[in-house]
């Protein structure tokens, strides 16, 4: 018998071979095509929220005006006493007022951002709000530039990080293998990487394991360290020569004890300030500070021009070599720390799609079976719009990449569960219909339009929930919002247009069998 | 195959009493609950850190207590068996700022003696994190029920609007109550199912109405009572049916989906049966008590068509000049 085409089954064709053809390099992990990848719950991976003290980064910025300060008044040779600084800004005396306005000059020209006070011979400069606003913002921004550059040197396949909300950075990693390496990138990241270089006071660095950090820093001075023994200290000037912003490179070497050192070159600014102060400094020390913490602190013999130091510590080769990314990539201008982490190892990833992969195929196979005995060819019929549903929902989600996660995996079982759900109701009018005595044309097409408003507002709720759960869910949630309503879309074509135009097809045929039986699962 | 008759129709209305009764005491039985033991709140809501581990053989408890003793950041350690005799969870109430060596790392070393083992899961929430995740949640509960709300107010009448709503508050009264019996943690994922269980009682809610509401329209019956009983019969064999391919697959998710979706599944599972029985049991006995008067509405429907009529009159007479 000749069957009639018509335009629901053209559509409901289209939309299967649509659903192959998209759903394939991701079923059959093709080389091309756009597939859909896996979460980082099911992949394994590392997920963080971070925070950055912001407040740290305004200290800093603070603190190298208060460094710019003391350099500009050597170069110039202005006397300049009680150069101080706190979280508001930085005070001192210049000593021959008619300089002021050359401080003045300076000190607009570097930070345009401050307010200058000058009462008689005391200077004081004070950050406005906005500016303290703009360091704190740089500082995420500077973050988050850091910290990806940092990853993109450590060798990871695409790692994601980017700003959340106004002050949040999300960092996700895939592809860790072991915890140890996770830890690796962790401490790579959230290094500050800060490099000071500073003089030790000669005068009084004796006397340092009886100072206490009030005494110290009454002569302006800081208490650090050392890197190597937490009992050797060192007296240093609170206000660094320099910092590692004037750093430019950074490679680890062999010293010639063929141990690991880190060698670092500074710019031109750098090298010269470095060279002016070793100039000076003769006979001094110098301590090469990281992360508060002194390194080496050695001797100087001669002016150091040309701006290469070294950095010597017991580290391995290993270590030695993520210090020099983090140093290369830049300092932290504030530290970071942890607001949320979720890491899953990659042996717990595959269990999990594993085990949602029998419970989608067993609820699946359950379901199918079901429906065929329950309702017969209807049941079959049902059966078809189900499985192209699932290939259209991974189809829709390899075209937008869409990541699926495990909540998204039981999205889908559930969307398996409930897309039948219109075919049942579709069916139980077809055969309330064929029981009140109606032709077979005339229960299918009032079988579909009295379940079509049921249908459509039952659909409608659920999508109201599942872009709740889209709008505020986080993570993987999403996935799961994701996957429900792709689900409830694609059944709108295949349950409800598709098993439509294929009873039209079929129409005639089941007219002719007379075997209610056979195709709804009815006596009559 | 078929489950019920189609020629019979069921008194469910007349079962009002039992039904009412039964549900009073499960949901007040789940609030008492949820005020005496109260929710267990997970690492999501309350902040804190979920380590996971698994041995090769079986995990060394006893042991790990005595490791994790030594190190004071463990000092309110629950320890767990998880799933299997070979994975544990470390529960922590607290959790940690530093990036470079967190919670995680410091159960590795403490635990670096008790055998072969892997960390497979860490999880860390912070408090900050924690509270917002909770604002959302909440939120997120409001505002599917307002929406919902409003959507079956538009489409139906404000009556089936309150009705659908009282069930859905049975239903998610309920399965917060056998969260709290059993002391699941309270996390994202069961947040998600609690949504999930909304939008399904509701489905189910709204197929019984909109039969309820045909029923009104093209009945000569005037008793609401027997519409509701007529409604719901007819509905019967589609309410079952779903409700069993959904709890089909949700019963494979709690089954073999592993351990770390059984919350969910378990959440699940609660609110396809109680939002099954809810919107025959709960829904349209409301529905009846708030007295829908259906000779009211079938004349308010007869004035609407009057009016239409009146007003196709109208127009045309003003479109062929006449008026």
């Amino acid at each position: 018998m000749r069957m009639k085409l018509n335009y629901r089954i053209v559509i409901f064709a289209l939309a299967i071979v649509f659903g192959v053809v998209f759903s394939a390099p991701s079923i059959l992990q093709t080389e091309g095509g756009k597939k859909i990848s896996l979460g980082l719950d099911l992949q394994g991976g590392l997920h963080m929220l971070l925070g950055v003290k912001t407040q740290e980064a305004v200290k800093s910025h603070i603190k190298s005006i208060a460094s710019s300060v003391k350099h500009f008044s050597e170069r110039n040779d202005i006397l300049v006493d009680e150069l101080a600084f706190d979280e508001n800004g930085v005070s001192f005396l210049v000593l021959d007022t008619d300089e002021i306005p050359k401080f003045q000059k300076y000190l607009t020209e570097i930070v345009p951002g401050s307010i200058l006070k000058v009462d008689g011979e005391k200077i004081t400069l004070t950050l406005t709000q906005k500016e303290i606003e703009k360091t704190q913002q740089d500082a995420i921004s500077q973050a988050i530039e850091t910290i990806r550059n940092r990853l993109d040197q450590f060798g990871l396949a695409e790692p994601v990080v980017a700003k959340q909300g106004k002050e949040k950075i999300l960092v996700q990693l895939a592809g860790i293998k072991t915890q140890e390496d996770e830890q690796r990138a962790r401490e790579l990241i959230s290094r500050a990487a800060k490099l000071e270089l500073m003089a030790v006071d000669e005068a009084r660095d004796a006397r340092v394991l009886n100072m206490s950090n009030a005494d110290a820093s009454a002569y302006g001075d800081v208490i650090l360290e050392s890197a190597k023994n937490s009992q050797r200290k060192y007296l240093v000037n609170e206000i660094p020569i320099l910092d590692g912003s004037m750093l430019t490179d950074a490679q680890v070497g062999f010293d010639q004890n063929n141990r690991p050192v880190i060698n670092f070159t500074l710019n031109a600014e750098g090298a010269e300030i470095f060279g002016d102060f070793t100039a000076k400094s003769v006979g001094k020390r110098l301590a090469v500070v990281l992360d508060g913490k002194v390194y080496s602190a050695p001797n100087i013999s001669e002016r150091i021009g040309g701006g290469h130091g070294q950095i010597s510590g017991d580290y391995t080769v290993l270590e030695a070599k993520d210090l020099a990314i983090a140093l290369r990539s830049g300092s932290l201008l504030a530290p970071i720390y942890l607001m949320e982490k979720r890491s899953v190892g990659p042996s717990l990833g595959a269990d999990s799609i594993q085990a949602s992969l029998v419970a989608l195929i067993g609820g699946f196979v359950l379901v199918i079976v079901f429906m065929m005995v329950y309702y017969g060819l209807a049941g079959v019929i049902a059966n078809i719009a189900l499985v192209s549903n699932l290939f259209i929902i991974l189809a829709i989600m390899s075209l937008f990449g869409a990541t699926l996660t495990l909540p998204g995996m039981a999205g889908i079982v559930l969307t398996v569960g409930m897309a039948v759900d219109s075919n049942v109701i579709i069916s139980e009018r077809i055969r309330e219909l064929i029981y009140e005595g109606k032709s077979m044309h005339k229960a299918i097409e009032d079988g579909y339009a009295n379940a079509m408003r049921a249908i459509l507002d039952a659909n409608i709720t659920t999508l109201i929930a599942a872009v709740v759960l889209y709008v505020y869910g986080t993570g993987a949630i999403k996935g799961f919002a994701i996957t429900i309503s792709i689900g409830i879309l694609a059944s709108m074509v295949t349950a409800i247009l598709g098993t439509h135009g294929i009873y039209q097809m079929l129409e005639k045929r089941i007219q002719k069998s007379k075997n209610n039986r056979l195709w709804f699962g009815i006596k009559g | 195959m078929e489950f019920f008759k189609y020629s019979k129709t069921y008194n469910f209305m007349g079962k009002i009493k039992q039904s009412a009764t039964l549900s009073l005491a499960f949901v007040l039985l789940s609030y008492v609950l949820l005020m005496t033991k109260g929710l267990n709140y997970g690492v999501d809501f309350a902040g804190g850190t979920v380590v996971q581990v698994k041995y090769t053989q079986e995990a060394p408890i006893d042991k790990m207590r005595e490791l994790l003793k030594a190190n004071p950041l463990f000092h309110n350690a629950s320890i767990t068996e998880f799933g299997s005799p070979d994975e544990v969870i470390i529960k922590l109430k607290t959790s940690s700022g530093e990036v470079g060596k967190d919670i995680g790392d410091e159960t590795r070393i403490a635990l670096k003696q008790s055998g072969d083992f892997e960390i497979r899961r860490v999880d860390i929430v912070g408090p900050k994190v924690g509270n917002e995740l909770k604002e959302k949640g909440v939120m997120s509960l409001v505002l599917a029920i307002l929406g919902i709300l409003i959507y079956v107010a538009f489409r139906f009448e404000w009556r089936f609007a309150v009705a659908s709503i009282v069930a859905l508050v049975h239903d998610v009264s309920i399965a917060l109550g056998a969260i709290s019996l059993i002391g699941l943690d309270v996390n994202l994922d069961v947040l998600a199912a609690l949504l999930t269980i909304l939008g399904y009682s509701l489905n189910d809610t709204i197929i019984v109405f909109d039969r309820i509401r045909e029923g009104v329209v093209k009945s000569k019956n005037v008793e609401l009572s027997s519409i509701i009983n007529e409604s719901i019969t007819r509905t019967l064999a589609r309410t079952t049916l779903t409700s069993l391919t959904t709890f089909f697959v949700v019963f494979t998710l709690f089954m073999f989906g592993g351990e770390i979706i059984h919350p969910f599944a378990f959440t699940l599972l609660v609110g396809v049966v109680v939002g099954t029985y809810s919107s025959i049991f709960v829904a349209s006995p409301i529905l009846l008590g708030f007295g829908f008067d259906v000779k009211k509405y079938h004349a308010k429907l007869a004035e609407k068509t009057k009016r239409e009529a009146e007003k196709q009159r109208m127009r045309e007479q003003f479109e062929s000049g006449t008026l």
